[in-house]
Order: structure tokens, then C-alpha cells, then sequence
């Protein structure tokens, strides 16, 4: 399998086999694994200036011109050599300050010495990755964010989590990695499916999956108001859920290969996972043959198929309406494209009272509204409207400062603690509730008014 | 009720927050026959707490109430009882993340201090990951230990009462990470790597001043150390409020051609902005920034030992 990697392209075979961590220097066409300490190439030229008065810009300092260093590149002569030539062939190298010096060869060697180190996939590895290549898809969400997310959350092994999100399944994934596969997550999705291309990054064991639901946020008022039930559903959205699903995962699978191009750590496990795909789309293919060998037995099995998996999925939905309306979630996490407030009303409905939610938001003024709102239905404490300022520092030997650039805006944080209802309040949920048993068709109609 | 399982129902021992409002809260031991006096009144444990929910309101003497909170490691960390200064749920939460935590992780932390960030951690490793936590003074090491009994997580956790700097932490070759909050945490960097697991894991340490950071990391660079990276990281809280702002008068305001003017320039679909030109103000929604805040706790170092 080829994958494109900052304008490289290369074979992973030869990094099966290898600890995480490891890395590689990328020849023509292959991964090569060299040692990993490369012996500093001694910058012998110990001879430097003490300041730039002298240096004058005149574009000859260089002696090697772009078709000389094209021709050492066509040759393959390594990276560090090449590097080596570069700087006995700069004039003003030996003028340069000893930290001046660094900083070119810093720089040519990240320009010629192709180097990729392969690193087991985490959140810390994943968020900071996303945030970096594809913050659009994960609604900004920088990693501070997320981790503060995680923390105010409380979340931890042996939860019931609720999770509302729409950042391709890397928040999911981040409780997923917190919980370690003990206690249940419920994740709400829109519209046909949920999101996960961002989850199976993670590389997570196949039980991990065994505790993890999805409910469709659309069915989430009916749930609420008792009217729901699976013969609502009706077969249609049953298809296109299926349909949506299987479009996922190929969106899955070009996901993945889109980021072993981007990426900066390739990580193994999406590799893994990658490979499992193909697995399955060559069992899907053999398959496929049956089936044309009998294609009528193989239409019938077909059909029974479809049959069985929309009634296996009907069965998950209403495990999951179940485990809903116990009402006793341990916490609710939301980090969605959507307004926050609706949500965040409606899904609170299902969390237990003293436990902790975080919503997250890319902008802060619906934050405010949501605050408002808050105040106004009660049932929640110690309401807290946040923001992280994350700053990187370059730290060497008399060269210590704060990085020159860093990162605008990680969103805005909405969190608190939910407590029982008020006994008054209690009352008015109460003649709401009364509201509630009046003709689901009418009610849905107001509600869609509401949209 | 325990620090890594949440109970429904508050029980004799239990560790609980009563939450007295607006960020004002105390962590009370719950006993039998014990009372507690709040600015509320006083709240008697065995009628008022015990077999009620967390999360319910409790009226007090005076007719005043107070709400129940189950305990969370962030909420210990507001209330805490300080022995030392105390890592906060920002700072915790980054370090969690970036030392790659999650249930069944073996961690090495030093020095206890007062159990903030030690808290925290056990939650994340639960329940099958272990915290070994160093402290060389006594009391402290002491004391720890008594609290990590009290919350039932002493099976998660194990204090050691020596100096990590000279003698380690008693533990080779098992930790996924090591967290330092010492003075001198290059002096530290050495143990570490060999608490470490062979195969490799991660490192944070936690240093207020820059030349300890300079220092920090020219110990993990020779000892081989990759990845070392510092970073700070910063709360900003906003308070929500309602914000009116007095319209000038210049002149034309008794006009009421010029008043319909300014008001139709503003669009009343702009939901949080309104124009109320009896009064001469315009209100909106705003978070506004505490008058101060903290602008800085300590530069956080990661490193990856492979």
C-alpha cells in the first residue's frame, strides 16, 4: 500500500515489527530504518561571529546553485551530506553567530533529511493532529479544550456517558480512551448515522465497542414525551440509516488514508485499521461471487439479510431508548456544529442529578443564551462559562521564550453540575408534562414551528 | 459513594460537598449523630444526609438551603484542606491528557503535596491502573494516606515517604508516566526514566520559574528524552451579565424621526442587542472577564522516553 506523506511518498512494510516510536528515513520508494540516534554530523566549523554587522544580503552567499543541489538530490546522495555541501559552500556560515548556525542547519536538515517517526495513536497524539490539519471538521476544538472537557466531565471507567458531538468521532474516541471499555456510552447522533472516522483512528480492541450505543438525536422529543417506539420508525430512514452507514465507511476509509498523507506521526493503528478494511472489502467481494453463483439463493439471503440487520438494529435502538430513560446518566458531554441550547435542555433531561456536563462551543455568545436558559429551568449548580490560553515555549540555552505564534481561539466551554429540580419548578415540568400527553402529532407540529 | 464510582444515595462515611451557592461550597465527613453549621443554619447528618440523593436540596435550620454534591475529584480540588500549594483542574486536565492516562495506567508522581492532582489521577487510572506517589515529608505522606483511605481508593494508590530526588520511586520499570512537582525536578529526570517502562512512556514536570524549566530540560535531553516540549496553559473565566449602555445624547434624541432612525439601523433580529430609547440605553448579553485572574500557575514540560 502507497501513502503520501509531506510530499514523500513510501511502503510501510518495513516498519511492521518495529516499537513505537522508531524513526525512519524514507528512501526511494520504501521505509528504511536507520539509528535512532543519528550521530550529530559535528559542526567542526567551530569558528563564528559575534554579530551581523558585516552580513550583507546579496543573494551570493551561496555557491552551490538550485541546479547543482537538484543534481545531488537526482544522484540520492543522502540528506545529510547534502546539507554538509550546503553549508562548505555558504559563504557566510563561518560569519554567522553560533545560534545563527544552528538555526540554518535546523533548517536544511528539516529540508532534506526526510525523517518520519511512527507513534501509537492517543488522544493527545490525534487531538493536537486534527486540530492542526482539520480543525473545520472538529469544530476548532483545540486539545486544551478537549482536555479540560474531559476533566470538568469527570469522565472515568464505570460511567453512563452521554455524548452529543459532530468532530468526526475524535471526542467520542477521547471518552472512549478515558473509560478503557468499562461502563456505557451513549452516543446521539443526526441526521442517518453517526460519525466516526476520527474513532477508529484510535485503534480500540473490539470490546470497547460493546459498551458504546447511538440514539438518533431525531427520535430524542418523542423519547421524552413517552411516545416513542420502534414502530415508529419506519423502514425508509431504517434503509437510508444503512445506506448513510455504508457511505461512512467508506468515508471511513478515505479518511484514514487522508490523514496517513497528512499526518505528521503516521500512526500505526490507522494503518491497522486500513488493513482490516481491506480485509473486509475482500471478504465483502468473495462474498459477492457466492452470491452470483446462486444468485437466486443469494437474492433471498440477500433480502433476509437486510432483514435481519434492520431488525438487529431496531433491537440496539431499543436497548439504547432503555438505557435513556432510566434517566440516570453520569454525565453529558456536547461538542457539536449545532446551537447548544436545545440540546443541552433536552439531553439534560436524561442525566442523573449531582453529576457533571460540558458543552462546548466554538462561539461564546450562544453560550450566554444557554447560560440564561439555564438559570431560568434550574436543576443545575456552579454554572461556569470558560476559556483555556494555551502557549508553547521554545526552551534552549539562553534562547528561552514563548513560541511567536500561537493558536487564536480554542473555543468556549460551558460547564456545571446538576442538582434535583425545585419542588415549584418541579410543578411546572409537571403541567408541562400534562402538555406533553396532548396528541404527539400536534405536539410535533408546534415543534417543528419551533425549527 | 467512592472518588472513582458515583452511589446515588449519600451513606454513613461518605465523603459529601455541600454546595452553600455561588462558589461557595465545604466538604463535610458524614456521621451519625453529627451536626454542621452552615450560614443557613445547621444541617443534622443523620436526618438530613444519610438516604438522601445526591443532588438534593437540604433545608437548613433557619429555613435556608444548601444543595449535596457527590465528590469529584475537581470538586476536592476547590475544597481541599491545603498543605501546600495545590495543582489546579486546568493545569490537571492538560497533564492528564498529555501523559496519555486512561484506566489501567501506572503512574509515578512527586511530590503528594495535598493530594489535588494525586486525586485526579486515581480516577483516570481506575480501577485497574496504580498510582505510586512519593512525599518526603512526613506528615504530608502521612496524611495522604488517611485521605486516600477515607475516599476508599487506598487499593489504587501507594505512598512512599522518602526524597524522590535521592532515592526514587521505590518502583522500576512499570510506570506509563511520571509526573514531577518538586523544586528540583532535574534531579529527578535520572529516576524517572528508570521508573519508566522499558518499552517507554511519558514524562511531565511542573516548574514555576524558567531557569528550572531550562534546567529540567537539559536533564531529559541527556538522558534521552525525546519530544520535550513546554507549555502553559491559562483559565479564562467569563461572569454572563446583562450589560446597558447609556445612548449619547447629541441633540437629536427629542426628535422622534432621528430615534426611529437609530432604531430601524438596528436591526431588532439581533436577538442579544436591544435598543430602549425610553430610558436612553442599549442592553446586551456579555461575558465579561473577572476583574483578575490568574496569569500564571507553572510552565508545564512533556518529554517521551522511547
Amino acid at each position: 500500500r502507497k501513502i503520501i506523506f509531506e510530499k514523500q511518498w513510501f511502503y510501510l512494510d518495513n516498519a511492521i515489527g518495529h516499537v513505537y516510536g522508531t524513526t525512519f528515513e524514507v528512501t526511494s520508494g520504501g521505509s528504511l530504518q536507520p539509528k535512532k540516534e543519528v550521530e550529530e554530523a559535528t559542526t567542526e566549523t567551530k569558528g563564528a561571529g559575534t554579530d551581523n554587522r558585516n552580513i550583507v544580503d546579496d543573494g551570493k552567499s551561496q555557491k552551490l546553485t538550485h541546479d547543482d543541489i537538484k543534481a545531488l538530490k537526482d544522484k540520492g546522495i543522502k540528506g545529510q551530506e547534502i546539507v554538509q555541501q550546503l553549508i562548505e559552500n555558504s559563504t557566510t556560515f563561518r560569519d554567522k553567530t553560533e545560534f545563527a548556525q544552528d538555526k540554518y542547519i535546523k533548517k536544511k536538515k528539516k529540508k532534506y533529511e526526510a525523517l518520519i517517526t511512527i507513534v501509537k495513536p492517543s488522544t493527545r497524539i490525534l487531538a493536537t493532529m486534527y486540530h492542526a490539519r482539520e480543525p473545520g471538521k472538529i469544530n476548532h476544538l483545540r486539545y486544551d479544550s478537549l482536555a479540560q472537557m474531559l476533566t470538568l466531565g469527570n469522565v472515568h471507567a464505570g460511567s453512563k456517558m452521554l455524548v452529543m458531538e459532530t468532530c468526526a468521532g475524535l471526542v467520542l474516541g477521547a471518552v472512549m480512551e478515558r473509560m478503557g471499555g468499562y461502563g456505557t456510552i451513549i452516543q446521539m447522533y443526526p441526521g442517518g448515522g453517526p460519525l466516526r472516522a476520527a474513532t477508529s483512528c484510535f485503534g480500540f480492541p473490539k470490546h470497547f465497542f460493546d459498551t458504546l450505543h447511538e440514539f438518533p438525536l431525531s427520535k430524542v422529543e418523542s423519547l421524552l414525551s413517552g411516545t416513542f417506539s420502534t414502530e415508529v420508525l419506519p423502514s425508509e430512514p431504517e434503509g437510508s440509516t444503512l445506506v448513510e452507514e455504508e457511505s461512512n465507511g467508506l468515508s471511513d476509509e478515505k479518511q484514514t488514508s487522508l490523514q496517513e498523507t497528512e499526518e505528521e506521526p503516521t500512526t500505526e493503528a490507522s494503518m491497522e485499521v486500513s488493513q482490516a478494511e481491506e480485509q473486509e472489502t475482500m471478504d465483502l467481494s468473495t462474498e459477492d461471487v457466492e452470491f452470483k453463483e446462486s444468485k437466486e439463493k443469494g437474492m433471498k439471503e440477500n433480502v433476509q439479510e437486510k432483514q435481519r440487520k434492520q431488525w438487529e438494529r431496531r433491537k440496539k435502538l431499543i436497548e439504547t431508548a432503555a438505557l435513556l430513560r432510566e434517566k440516570n446518566s453520569d454525565g453529558l458531554i456536547i461538542a457539536s456544529k449545532f446551537h447548544p441550547t436545545p440540546l443541552l435542555l433536552a439531553l439534560l433531561e436524561f442525566v442523573a442529578p449531582s453529576r457533571p456536563f460540558v458543552v462546548y462551543c466554538q462561539y461564546k455568545e450562544p453560550l450566554l443564551e444557554c447560560y440564561t436558559k439555564l438559570r431560568e429551568r434550574g436543576g443545575v449548580v456552579n454554572l461556569k462559562l470558560s476559556e483555556t490560553w494555551l502557549r508553547n515555549y521554545q526552551v534552549l540555552p539562553d534562547r528561552s521564550h514563548p513560541k511567536l505564534t500561537m493558536s487564536g481561539g480554542g473555543g468556549y466551554l460551558l460547564s456545571g453540575i446538576t442538582v434535583v429540580l425545585d419542588k415549584g419548578r418541579a410543578d411546572s415540568t409537571h403541567s408541562e408534562a400534562l402538555k406533553m400527553e396532548e396528541p404527539a402529532a400536534k405536539r410535533c407540529r408546534v415543534q417543528d414551528l419551533h425549527c | 459513594m467512592s472518588f472513582v464510582e458515583y452511589g446515588d444515595t449519600i451513606k454513613d462515611g461518605d465523603t459529601a460537598i455541600v454546595f452553600l451557592g455561588h462558589e461557595s461550597m465545604f466538604p463535610v465527613k458524614v456521621q451519625h449523630g453529627t451536626v454542621t453549621q452552615t450560614k443557613y443554619g445547621v444541617i443534622r447528618h443523620s436526618t438530613d444526609l444519610i438516604g438522601k440523593k445526591y443532588g438534593s436540596k437540604v433545608t437548613c435550620s433557619k429555613g435556608g438551603w444548601v444543595f449535596i454534591l457527590h465528590p469529584t475529584p475537581e470538586l476536592w480540588t476547590m475544597n481541599l484542606p491545603h498543605r501546600t500549594q495545590i495543582l489546579y483542574s486546568t493545569d490537571i486536565s492538560i497533564i492528564t491528557m498529555m501523559l496519555e492516562l486512561k484506566p489501567g495506567s501506572i503512574v509515578c508522581e512527586s511530590g503528594t503535596g495535598s493530594g489535588s492532582l494525586s486525586h485526579a489521577l486515581i480516577r483516570t487510572v481506575a480501577p485497574t491502573g496504580h498510582l505510586y506517589t512519593v512525599e518526603f515529608h512526613q506528615q504530608r505522606a502521612e496524611k495522604a494516606r488517611e485521605e486516600f483511605r477515607e475516599h476508599e481508593v487506598e487499593h489504587l494508590v501507594t505512598v512512599t515517604n522518602q526524597d524522590v530526588c535521592k532515592n526514587g520511586f521505590g518502583v522500576s520499570n512499570i510506570a506509563d508516566a511520571v509526573f514531577l512537582d518538586i523544586p528540583s525536578p532535574w534531579e529527578a529526570i535520572g529516576h524517572a526514566k528508570s521508573a519508566l517502562k522499558a518499552e517507554g512512556g511519558r514524562i511531565c514536570s511542573f516548574s514555576p520559574c524558567i531557569e528550572q524549566v531550562q534546567r529540567t530540560c537539559l536533564a531529559m535531553e541527556e538522558c534521552g528524552f525525546t519530544e520535550i516540549n513546554t507549555l502553559e496553559i491559562l483559565l479564562r473565566v467569563y461572569n454572563v451579565r446583562t450589560i446597558s449602555l447609556q445612548i449619547p445624547d447629541l441633540g437629536k434624541a427629542t426628535e422622534d424621526n432621528s430615534s426611529t432612525g437609530f432604531d430601524s439601523s438596528n436591526p431588532s433580529s439581533q436577538g442579544s442587542l436591544c435598543t430602549n430609547l425610553q430610558q436612553g440605553t442599549a442592553q446586551f448579553k456579555s461575558g465579561v472577564p473577572l476583574r483578575e485572574m490568574v496569569g500564571h500557575t507553572g510552565y508545564l514540560t512533556f518529554a517521551t522516553k522511547s
